[in-house]
């Protein structure tokens, strides 16, 4: 099997074909909300060593729609405390045969390693600054049924991208489905060379004009400590995401929790061309999706077939 | 300086081969036979498939001994030493305690001469902890036989601390031997900054951090004439810089890794914890600069800067793991292998930045093929090709950046200060 069908680990695993089978398969799991039985008798373990409110809990309702047994695991107040290393919380929990393992973790390359030391399917659902491949897939598809396209979209990503896996994982994925991106904030906060992800940079607010979607970063208040920028102040004054700063028709994003009034204006914030909730919402299904084909036994070519219809009930 | 292994009698026997020596400009298939570990006759052979070289030297190891045993000994490490065709090895004090008095120094090379199976020598540190706030006694322990000075793991952050270790250090004439690292342009970083970093988020550590070091350390040298040893050099500013000072007559001496002259950044993409080191894997172009400096002798030394780590240690995520990794046992694999073979590096020249060029640059006995010399000698087998697994390792550690690859060449034998070591 693929590795792209084995796990989702990084944008950067998959081909053009893979996003269009999830996307596909989301839109199926819209039509009808309820309950289906695809992961009966299918166990998904979300182990979670990093804090999580909306991944966390859209993954636990992706499994328990899809009729999987699912149990979560927080770090704090795990073995994890008690000084277990990684590997061997893996070798621990696979002695269970999970089908799935959804993996956060601080550190960059995490979730690759935990697939080297399991038989289950894993999802990373955040990697440190590396990829949040699943973040990416549920903005692709948010903003593909906002605009019925995503080939030739402009996307303006804006904000601290230098410690964003959404970042990375969104410019990747951009990048796969024929949409571009351009990267804008600060430039202590643009990592030199990260154009070579094939996007366009810019420190200048303004180049998000001419933009589709302006998707803002958020503002990690702990990173102030180092002192990227002198103050988040100068921040909201130089690339804060404004009504003044927004033309009518230009899509709002942000992969949450926001800091209003910080990277984004609490007004522009709840007008109605921001995808908030609907980012929220596509979580669900795309989600559901992806833990649908990873236990799908079937090849990629006879899913392409099943594309326009709802996966079969196993 | 002392260098120590374990006392006995020199072996007698007989190398035959073609023998190279760069330093004393022989080429030629020659016999050479050692009575009680002494060269007695060299005498005309006729050609063999086997190379006979003036053994290795490595200024850059560590043996993690005292404090993690559990990582490498004196014997296990000199065992690698000696399987990797070095005749003498210089270690670090970065160690458990560490090496910053007289006492732990004198322990250490009484156990060398127990446990040690190559000549080591003991580098000790310039300031007490390596803390990077005062100065060792550094008279007491250049009597009790260091072999130079370093704080190598970590950089002499205080400019004025390095400049008074320079001139207190002026009459004992050992050199010093610089890890060039400005902290906080390093601070936080994994890997080379660049396109690999960028794309993998992991945090940068640019070249300017080493660069910017290698100017200041080289300027404070100039200024107390004194003489310098730059350590695992990795960025091309950094040679250019050590160019200008070679230029003005400042008499520096430099190191390189094998992994910093074959590998460049892109091995990072793998995240695998066994290409983590300090400086990092860095661009194409600062490879390029390596090898030119290397080729044109700028950079004398090739140093292993052998690095054991507890595989527990390297079995986690890249930012977790601790940088290093070994290499006593690969070097000349891996330089002929991926220099020498691709005609990139003339055999000669790498044989000579082995051998002569770290010997010359911490003035340690330089391995000569010579009548009436000491045999320090290694035989290679140039066509030899064997893959690296973590069973051919003598080190008790085998984070090796090589786990899996296949390379040709091998030491067959070794020679160290009359004896046979290995093979």
């Amino acid at each position: 099997m693929p590795e792209a069908r084995r796990h989702l680990l990084s944008i950067a695993d998959l081909e053009r074909a893979d996003v269009e089978r999830l996307l596909a398969a989301a839109r199926s799991f819209e039509d009808d909300s309820a309950t289906r039985p695809l992961l009966s008798w299918r166990s998904v373990v979300n182990l979670f060593y990093e804090s999580s409110t909306r991944t966390l809990a859209s993954f636990e309702l992706a499994a328990r729609r899809l009729s999987a047994d699912t149990s979560s695991i927080r770090a704090a107040g795990s073995s994890v405390d008690k000084g277990e290393s990684l590997k061997d919380t893996i070798l621990t929990l696979s002695a269970y045969d999970p089908d799935v393992i959804v993996v956060r973790h601080p550190s960059i390359g995490a979730a690759r390693l935990v697939a080297s030391w399991t038989d289950a399917h894993v999802v990373n659902a955040g990697d440190g600054k590396h990829e949040h491949p699943t973040q990416a897939l549920l903005d692709l598809y948010t903003i593909e049924r906002a605009l019925g396209r995503l080939d030739g979209v402009h996307v303006a990503i804006v904000g601290d991208v230098l410690h964003s896996r959404v970042a990375r994982s969104l410019v990747r994925a951009l990048g796969l489905v024929g949409a571009r991106a351009t990267l804008v904030g600060p430039p202590t906060l643009l990592p030199p060379g990260i154009e070579a992800l094939g996007c366009a940079v810019s420190s200048d607010i303004g180049a998000i004009s001419n933009a589709d979607v302006i998707y803002v970063l958020r503002m990690q208040r702990e990173r102030m400590e180092d002192a990227f920028v002198p103050s988040l102040r100068e921040y909201a004054a130089v690339w804060g995401i404004t009504r003044e700063r927004v033309r009518p028709g230009q899509l709002l994003m942000h992969p949450g929790p926001m800091n209003r009034g910080v990277e984004i204006d609490a007004r522009i914030a709840d007008c109605s061309g921001a995808l908030v909730v609907d980012q929220v919402r596509a979580g669900l299904v795309v989600r559901m999706a992806v833990l649908a084909d990873l236990v799908d036994d079937r090849t990629s070519a006879e899913l392409e077939h099943s594309f326009a219809e709802p996966l079969e009930v196993s | 300086m002392i260098l120590a292994c374990r006392n006995g009698r020199g072996d007698s026997l007989v190398l035959e081969g073609r023998v190279l020596a760069p330093a004393q400009r022989i080429d030629e298939c020659l016999r050479i036979t050692v009575a009680d570990g002494v060269i007695t006759t060299i005498e005309p052979s006729p050609a063999s498939e086997l190379v006979v070289a003036p053994a290795f030297v490595d200024p850059h190891v560590h043996l993690r001994t005292p404090g993690r045993e559990d990582e490498e000994t004196l014997h296990s490490g000199t065992e690698a030493a000696a399987a990797g065709g070095y005749c003498s090895i210089l270690a670090m004090p970065n160690t458990e305690p560490v090496v910053d008095s007289a006492a732990v120094l004198r322990g250490l090379l009484a156990r060398a001469r127990e446990e040690a199976v190559v000549p080591t020598g003991f580098m000790a540190a310039i300031s007490k902890g390596q803390a990077g706030d005062e100065l060792t006694e550094m008279v007491e322990l250049a009597e009790a036989g260091a072999a130079a000075f370093t704080d190598d793991g970590r950089p002499v952050a205080s400019a004025a601390l390095l400049r008074r270790a320079l001139r207190y250090s002026g009459p004992v004439e050992l050199p010093l031997a610089l890890h060039c690292e400005e902290p906080t342009l390093s601070r936080g970083g994994h890997v080379h900054e660049g396109a690999v970093s960028a794309e993998l988020g992991l945090g940068a550590y640019p070249s300017v951090a080493e660069s910017v070091m290698v100017e200041r350390d080289l300027a404070l040298a100039a200024l107390e004439e004194r003489r310098v040893h730059l350590m695992h050099v990795s960025a091309a500013e950094s040679v250019a810089a050590l160019d200008r000072s070679l230029a003005s007559g400042v008499p520096a001496s430099a190191e390189v890794t094998p992994h910093h002259l074959v590998l460049t950044d892109e091995a990072v993409r793998s995240l695998d914890a066994n290409v983590k080191m300090n400086p990092p894997l860095r661009a194409a172009r600062d490879r390029s600069s390596l090898r030119d400096a290397l080729r044109r002798g700028a950079i004398s030394c090739i140093a292993t800067d052998h690095a054991p780590h507890a595989r527990q240690e390297k079995e986690v995520p890249f930012e977790e793991a601790p940088f290093g990794v070994t290499g006593l046992e690969t070097a000349f694999a891996a330089l002929h292998t991926h220099l020498v073979l691709p005609g990139e590096l003339a055999l000669e020249t790498l044989l000579e930045r082995m051998s002569a060029g770290p010997a010359r640059a911490f003035g340690l006995p330089e391995p000569r093929v010579e009548v009436g010399a000491r045999a320090n000698l290694t035989v290679l087998d140039l066509g030899a090709e064997w893959n690296v697994t973590e069973e051919c390792f003598r080190s008790r550690s085998a984070n090796s950046w090589l786990l899996g690859r296949r390379l040709t060449g091998r030491v067959v034998r070794t020679v160290a200060d009359g004896r046979v070591v290995h093979g």
